[in-house]
C-alpha cells in the first residue's frame, strides 16, 4: 500500500509522505530530516523574539502520526534534529519523555548534523552516517555519492498554476540521491532553482512536492 | 498681535510680501499647548509653523535643539530644509537647521546626538529610533516646539500613531512642548486635533481661506478610452500636447507599475524630446535625487510620479497635475491638485485622465463631489496595539521604566486615551514574555522587572530593536543594479515574489528603461541593457486607495440613469451596450454575473459595500463555494463589486448569498485565510515578533527564515487566544472586513438577485480584471491544479523514461 509517492532509488522502493517523512517499507523505516526541535528557545535565548514555542510540540505530533500510520520500527533522524546542542539538553521535561515514548521499541538513529554534532543525552544511537542495504544516511550530501539520502538544504519547489505559483517543501531525487525537505515546524525552504541545489542534482531530477497528495515535477531549476 | 521683529518686516517688505492672516495668528498664539492649522498647499502654511521659532530664536539665546519639525516624506525634510535656508540667510540669522532620516550618514547622525541643530527635520520613524537611546534627554533637553507637517497623511496611518507615541515621550522629558499641526484641507479637523494634542489638552483649530475654487477637467481626446486596461496609452498624444503647453506639468499615477509603463510609453512618443522624469519609491535614491535637483532648477518639463511625490514638496514652477486613472479617494486627489500653481490665490489647474470607461464615469463623479466641497475619510479607530507594543520595547532601550508612568505616558496620546490598564499589560507582558499560555521563556525574557522597573534582559537585544522600528510594511525587495565587473550602478528595487518569476533573459521595465535579467548574486538582482519591445512589468506594491463611499453612492446613481449628457459619448455607449448584453445593477436588487473568461470561470457581484465590505463578501461566498465544490480560486474587491474566479461555474447565487448558511463555519475559514494572515504579518512584525533585520540579516541564505504564516497557524492551533491574534482580528476589522456593510447590503436586497449567466466578459465587469489586491483562496482546486500541471510536466519533460521511473503515474492513494 502506497502511503506517499513511491520511487526507487538503488532498487530500494521508497515513499515520500505528504509530511515531509521518508517512509522505506521494505526496512519498516522512516527517516525525517532537520527537526530543528527547540527553535524557538534558542531564538529567545540569544535575545531574539519570543517566537510561539509550540513548535517542537507541533514537530513531534506530526512526527507521531506519521510513526503510527507506517508502523515504522526504525526512525533515523537525519541531523539537524536539534537547533543547537543547548537546545538539545534544554528540552522540557515533557517533551523529553515524549521522545523516549516514541524510542520505546524502536531502534532509533541520530545522524549528526551540523547543527547539532556530538552525542545527545537522550535514548537511541549517535552516529555520523548511517549504511543500510544500498543506501548511505547522511546530513549533508557528499559528492558524487551513490545510494545517498541526505538533508541539511531544506529544499523547496515552486511550481507555476496559471495565475499562482505553488511553494512546497519537496525532495529531491536523482540516479544517485535523494535530499529530503525539512520536517521542523520552525524551518523554510530553500528553492531548487538555488544553488548549491542546482549543481548538486543532476539533469534527471526530480522534485516531490509535499502535501495533502504529494506530486512529483521535473526538479525546477 | 505679536509685532514680527524688525529684520523679519524687512524681509518681508523686500520679497514684496505681506504676512497672511494665518500666519500671524499662528505667532499670536505661539503660547498655546498644541494647534492646528488647516491650509491649502501653497498658503505659506509652513513658514507659518516656523514663524514663532525662528522669531523666538532671533530674540533669544538658545542653546541645543529648539524645534523639531516632523514630516511623513523624507524628501520634504529636504525640501523643508532648502526653502528655510534661504530666508535665515539673507535675514543672516544664526541658526542650525539639519535634517535627519534613513539616508542621513552615521558620522552625521552621531554629530547631531552629541551637538543638536536649532532646528531638527526628521520623519517619525527616525525620531522613534531617537527616543530609543539611552541619551535621548540630553539631546533633546531645552526643546520647545514640535511641528507636524502633512499631518492629515500621519494621521491616516500607523506612523502617526507611533509619532504620538514619541511625543508623549518628549513630553514628558520637556513638560513645556508646544504642538503645532500643519494639514492640509480634512473632512473632520477635530478628529486631527484630537489625535495631536496631549491628552485632554484643548487643541485650537486656525482654518485659513482655504483660496479660489481649482479649475479641475476631464482630459478631452479624441480617442476613446478602452473597455478595460489601467495604462491611458491612448490619451499620449493629448497628456504631450498638455505638457508642451504648460511649464511644468506632474502626472500621478495610482501604481508605481501604471507609472512605469506610461512613463515608457511616453518617452517613446516623445518626439520633441521634452526633458521628462520619472519618480517613484522604488527608484533608487541617487536616481531619485537627481530628479528631484533637475526640476528644482526647473530642467524638466514633466514629472511622472506616484505617491512619493504626493505631500506639499514645494518645488515652484508646477502649473498643471494630471491625474492618470481615476482618483480613488477625493480627498487624495484635493491635495494632488494642490500640487499646482503653487500661489496662494491663484486657482490650481488639473486634468483627470481616465484610463479606461468605467473610470470615465469614476472620473465625473470625482469632479461633481470635488465640486460640491465633499471630502471623505473614515473614522479614526482606537490605537493599534502593535505599535504599542514596538513603543514599550522602544522605551526599553532608552532605559529601565516603571509601568505605572508608562501607562500615564501613553494615555497621554489621543488615540490610546481609552486604551484600560488591562490592555496595556497584555501588552508589556507580549513584550516581555511572550504572552504564551505555556510559559516557556522565563529564563530568557526580554524585559524583567527588577526593583519596580522594567528593563531589558540582554542589553543587546537593544540593536535588534532598533533595527526594527518603524510601522511601514514594506514587502521584501530586492536591489537591481547594471551587471558589471565592480558592481554597476543601481536602479531601483523589485519585489522579491516578481524577482523570484524571472529567469535568465527575460526582461522588464525599470526607472523607465528596458533591462534584461542576468541573475542573482548576493541578493542583488543583476540586468543588462536591453531593447526588447515588450518588457515585463515589474509589480510594485501599489498603495491600494479605497475609493470613498460618496463615490460609490454617486456611481450608482448614476447607473440608475435613463441617459447619462454628463458622460462623453463614448462612455455612455459602453453603458448602453451593458445595458443590452447584460443590465446595469438596480437599486434594491443585487446584480450577480457569471462567464468563463481566462480558462476559469467567473462570477462578479456588484454589492456597491465598499471595498472592505466587497472583500468581506469574497472571503464569504468562496467559503460556501469550496463547501459546495466549485473549487473557488481567489477573489478580488473593489468598492463596487467582487469578482471571484474558480474551477465550476456559479449556476445558484441565490444558494450561496442565502443568509442562514452564508456565515456558517466563518470562524475557521476566516482564521485560515489569506487576509488574516497578512495582517498578522504585518502585525506580527510592527509588535516586534517577526524581525525583518537582524544584525546577521541574509548571509545564510533564504532556508534560515520560514514564513510568517507558519507562526500563525501554530499560534492559531495551540494559543488561540494570544494577544497578537486579538491584535490581528481587530486590526482586519479596521481596515480589511466589514460585516456590517454585508448585513446592510443582504437586507436591503432581501433575496432579490438578478443572475446573467454570460458567455463572455461583460462591458461592466472589464476593469475589474485589472483589479490589485487579488486574494488567492487556499483548498482543493489548488491540488486539483497542482496534479493536473504535474502531471502535464512530467508527460512533456520525457524525464518518465529515464531510469529511475517514477513508479507509473503520481499516486495519491492515501491523503491525508
Amino acid at each position: 500500500m502506497n502511503l506517499g509517492y513511491e520511487f526507487q532509488l538503488f532498487n530500494a522502493r521508497l515513499q515520500a509522505l505528504g509530511s515531509g517523512a521518508l517512509w522505506w517499507p521494505d526496512r519498516k523505516l522512516i527517516c525525517v530530516s532537520d527537526l530543528h526541535l527547540g527553535k524557538s528557545e534558542r531564538i529567545a535565548r540569544r535575545g531574539g523574539a519570543a517566537l510561539p514555542p509550540y513548535e517542537t510540540h507541533d514537530t513531534l505530533t506530526r512526527l507521531a502520526d506519521d510513526l503510527e500510520r507506517t508502523g515504522a520500527q526504525c526512525v533515523v533522524c537525519l541531523g539537524d534534529s536539534f537547533d543547537d546542542v543547548h537546545a538539545a539538553m534544554s528540552l522540557p521535561a515533557q517533551e523529553q519523555h515524549w521522545i523516549a515514548r516514541l524510542q520505546a521499541g524502536r531502534r532509533w538513529i541520530w545522524i549528526e548534523g551540523n547543527h547539532d554534532p556530538g552525542p545527545l543525552d537522550l535514548g537511541g544511537s549517535h552516529q555520523n552516517e548511517l549504511r543500510l542495504g544500498p543506501l548511505t544516511f547522511r546530513h549533508i550530501a557528499a559528492i558524487p555519492s551513490q545510494g545517498e539520502i541526505s538533508g541539511h538544504y531544506h529544499p523547496k519547489a515552486t511550481l507555476a498554476l496559471g495565475g499562482r505559483t505553488v511553494s512546497r517543501p519537496a525532495f529531491l531525487f536523482d540516479s544517485d540521491k535523494l535530499i529530503m525537505p525539512a520536517f521542523g515546524t520552525y524551518t523554510g525552504g530553500l528553492h531548487s532553482t538555488s544553488e548549491p541545489l542546482r549543481s548538486i542534482m543532476q539533469n534527471d531530477a526530480y522534485a516531490i512536492l509535499t502535501g495533502p497528495r504529494p506530486t512529483a515535477i521535473p526538479m525546477p531549476r | 498681535m505679536r509685532d514680527l521683529p524688525p529684520q523679519f518686516q524687512d524681509w518681508f517688505a523686500t520679497k514684496g510680501w505681506g504676512i497672511h492672516p494665518h500666519q500671524q495668528d499662528m505667532l499670536d498664539r505661539a503660547d498655546a499647548p498644541a494647534l492646528l492649522l488647516i491650509a491649502p498647499t501653497g498658503g505659506g502654511k509652513t513658514l507659518a509653523g516656523f514663524l514663532p521659532t525662528l522669531v523666538d530664536l532671533a530674540q533669544n539665546d538658545h542653546k541645543g535643539l529648539h524645534t523639531l519639525y516632523i514630516s511623513p516624506l523624507k524628501a520634504l525634510a529636504a525640501d523643508i530644509k532648502r526653502n528655510l535656508t534661504t530666508p535665515l540667510t539673507e535675514m543672516d540669522l544664526p541658526i542650525r537647521i539639519e535634517d535627519r532620516t534613513g539616508d542621513t550618514s552615521q558620522t552625521r547622525k552621531r554629530r547631531q546626538r552629541a551637538d543638536p541643530p536649532h532646528i531638527l527635520l526628521t520623519t517619525p520613524e527616525s525620531l522613534a529610533l531617537l527616543t530609543s537611546y539611552e541619551d535621548a534627554p540630553r539631546m533633546f533637553h531645552g526643546l520647545k516646539r514640535v511641528v507636524i507637517d502633512e499631518i492629515h497623511a500621519l494621521a491616516d496611518s500607523k506612523r502617526g500613531d507611533q509619532l504620538m507615541l514619541a511625543l508623549a515621550r518628549l513630553q514628558t522629558l520637556c513638560p513645556d512642548l508646544k504642538r503645532v499641526g500643519l494639514s492640509a484641507t480634512v473632512e473632520d479637523p477635530a478628529a486631527i486635533a484630537h489625535f495631536m494634542a496631549r491628552h485632554p489638552d484643548p487643541c485650537p483649530i486656525l482654518l485659513a481661506d482655504p483660496g479660489p475654487p481649482p479649475d479641475i477637467q476631464v482630459l478631452h481626446t479624441t480617442e476613446a478610452p478602452p473597455w478595460a486596461g489601467a495604462g491611458a496609452a491612448y490619451a499620449i498624444p493629448a497628456v504631450l500636447d498638455q505638457i508642451r503647453k504648460h511649464k511644468t506639468t506632474l502626472i500621478f499615477h495610482n501604481t508605481r507599475a501604471q507609472a512605469e509603463i506610461f512613463f515608457h510609453k511616453l518617452w517613446l512618443a516623445n518626439d520633441d524630446s521634452l526633458p521628462i522624469g520619472i519618480h517613484h519609491g522604488s527608484l533608487d535614491r541617487t536616481q531619485r535625487e537627481r530628479v528631484e535637483a533637475a526640476m528644482v532648477r526647473g530642467d524638466l518639463r514633466a514629472i511622472v510620479c506616484t505617491g512619493s511625490l504626493d505631500l506639499g514638496i514645494d518645488w515652484g514652477d508646477v502649473d498643471l497635475v494630471i491625474q492618470i486613472g481615476a482618483p480613488k479617494n477625493v480627498k487624495r486627489l484635493v491635495q494632488r491638485i494642490g500640487r499646482a500653481n503653487h500661489r496662494y490665490n491663484a486657482p490650481s489647474k488639473a486634468l483627470l485622465v481616465p484610463a479606461n470607461r468605467f473610470e470615465v464615469v469614476e472620473c465625473v463623479a470625482a469632479l461633481e463631489a470635488v465640486l460640491a466641497g465633499e471630502l471623505d475619510g473614515d473614522p479614526r479607530g482606537p490605537g493599534p496595539r502593535d505599535v504599542l507594543c514596538q513603543h514599550i520595547l522602544i522605551t526599553a532601550c532608552a532605559g529601565p521604566f516603571e509601568a505605572d508612568a508608562l501607562f500615564a505616558e501613553v494615555t497621554s496620546a489621543g488615540a490610546y486615551a481609552a486604551l484600560t490598564r488591562a490592555q496595556f499589560d497584555a501588552c508589556l507582558d507580549f513584550c516581555a514574555t511572550g504572552g504564551y499560555a505555556l510559559r516557556a521563556y522565563d529564563r530568557w525574557q526580554r524585559l524583567l522587572l527588577k526593583d519596580g522597573k522594567w528593563h531589558l534582559r540582554d542589553p543587546r537585544s537593544a540593536q535588534r530593536i532598533r533595527m526594527n522600528i518603524g510601522t511601514i510594511q514594506d514587502t521584501d525587495t530586492l536591489k537591481v543594479r547594471m551587471k558589471r565587473n565592480r558592481g554597476g550602478k543601481p536602479l531601483g528595487e523589485i519585489e522579491e515574489g516578481f524577482a523570484a518569476t524571472l529567469t535568465a533573459g527575460d526582461t522588464f521595465l525599470i526607472g523607465g528603461q528596458i533591462v534584461k535579467y542576468e541573475g542573482l548574486r548576493e541578493m542583488t538582482v543583476e540586468v543588462s541593457r536591453d531593447s526588447a519591445k515588450k518588457p515585463r512589468v515589474a509589480s510594485f506594491m501599489g498603495t491600494k486607495f479605497a475609493t470613498s463611499t460618496q463615490l460609490s453612492a454617486r456611481v450608482q446613481r448614476m447607473f440608475t440613469q435613463d441617459s447619462w449628457p454628463e458622460l462623453p459619448s463614448h462612455t455612455a455607449q459602453w453603458l448602453e451596450l451593458q445595458r443590452q448584453v447584460s443590465q446595469l445593477p438596480q437599486p434594491g436588487r443585487l446584480l450577480v454575473e457569471s462567464f468563463p473568461h481566462d480558462g476559469r470561470e467567473q462570477t462578479v457581484i456588484y454589492g456597491f459595500a465598499g471595498r472592505n465590505g466587497q472583500q468581506t463578501l469574497g472571503l464569504l461566498l468562496t467559503k460556501r463555494m469550496e463547501a459546495l465544490g466549485l473549487g473557488p480560486l481567489g477573489f478580488v474587491a473593489t468598492d463596487y463589486a467582487t469578482l471571484i474566479w474558480g474551477l465550476s461555474p456559479v449556476d445558484d447565487p441565490d444558494t450561496l448569498l442565502d443568509p442562514s448558511t452564508l456565515y456558517e463555519g466563518l470562524d475557521i475559514w476566516l482564521a485560515g485565510n489569506a487576509v488574516m494572515k497578512r495582517t498578522f504579518r504585518a502585525s506580527a512584525t510592527i509588535a516586534g515578533l517577526i524581525e525583518r533585520n537582524t544584525p546577521q540579516a541574509r548571509k545564510s541564505g533564504r532556508q534560515a527564515t520560514f514564513s510568517s504564516d507558519i507562526l500563525y497557524d501554530t499560534l492559531h492551533k495551540y494559543d488561540p487566544e494570544h494577544l497578537l491574534l486579538d491584535i490581528t482580528r481587530e486590526e482586519a476589522l479596521r481596515g480589511l472586513v466589514d460585516f456590517g456593510r454585508i448585513e446592510e447590503m443582504l437586507n436591503r436586497i432581501g433575496g432579490r438577485i438578478d443572475h446573467r449567466k454570460l458567455a463572455r466578459v461583460s462591458p461592466l465587469s472589464a476593469p475589474m480584471f485589472l483589479e490589485m489586491g487579488r486574494v488567492p483562496v487556499k483548498g482543493d482546486a489548488e491540488e486539483r491544479l497542482l496534479a493536473q500541471e504535474a502531471q502535464r510536466l512530467m508527460e512533456a519533460s520525457g524525464l518518465a523514461n529515464i531510469t529511475p521511473a517514477p513508479s507509473n503515474k503520481p499516486r495519491w492513494r492515501v491523503g491525508f
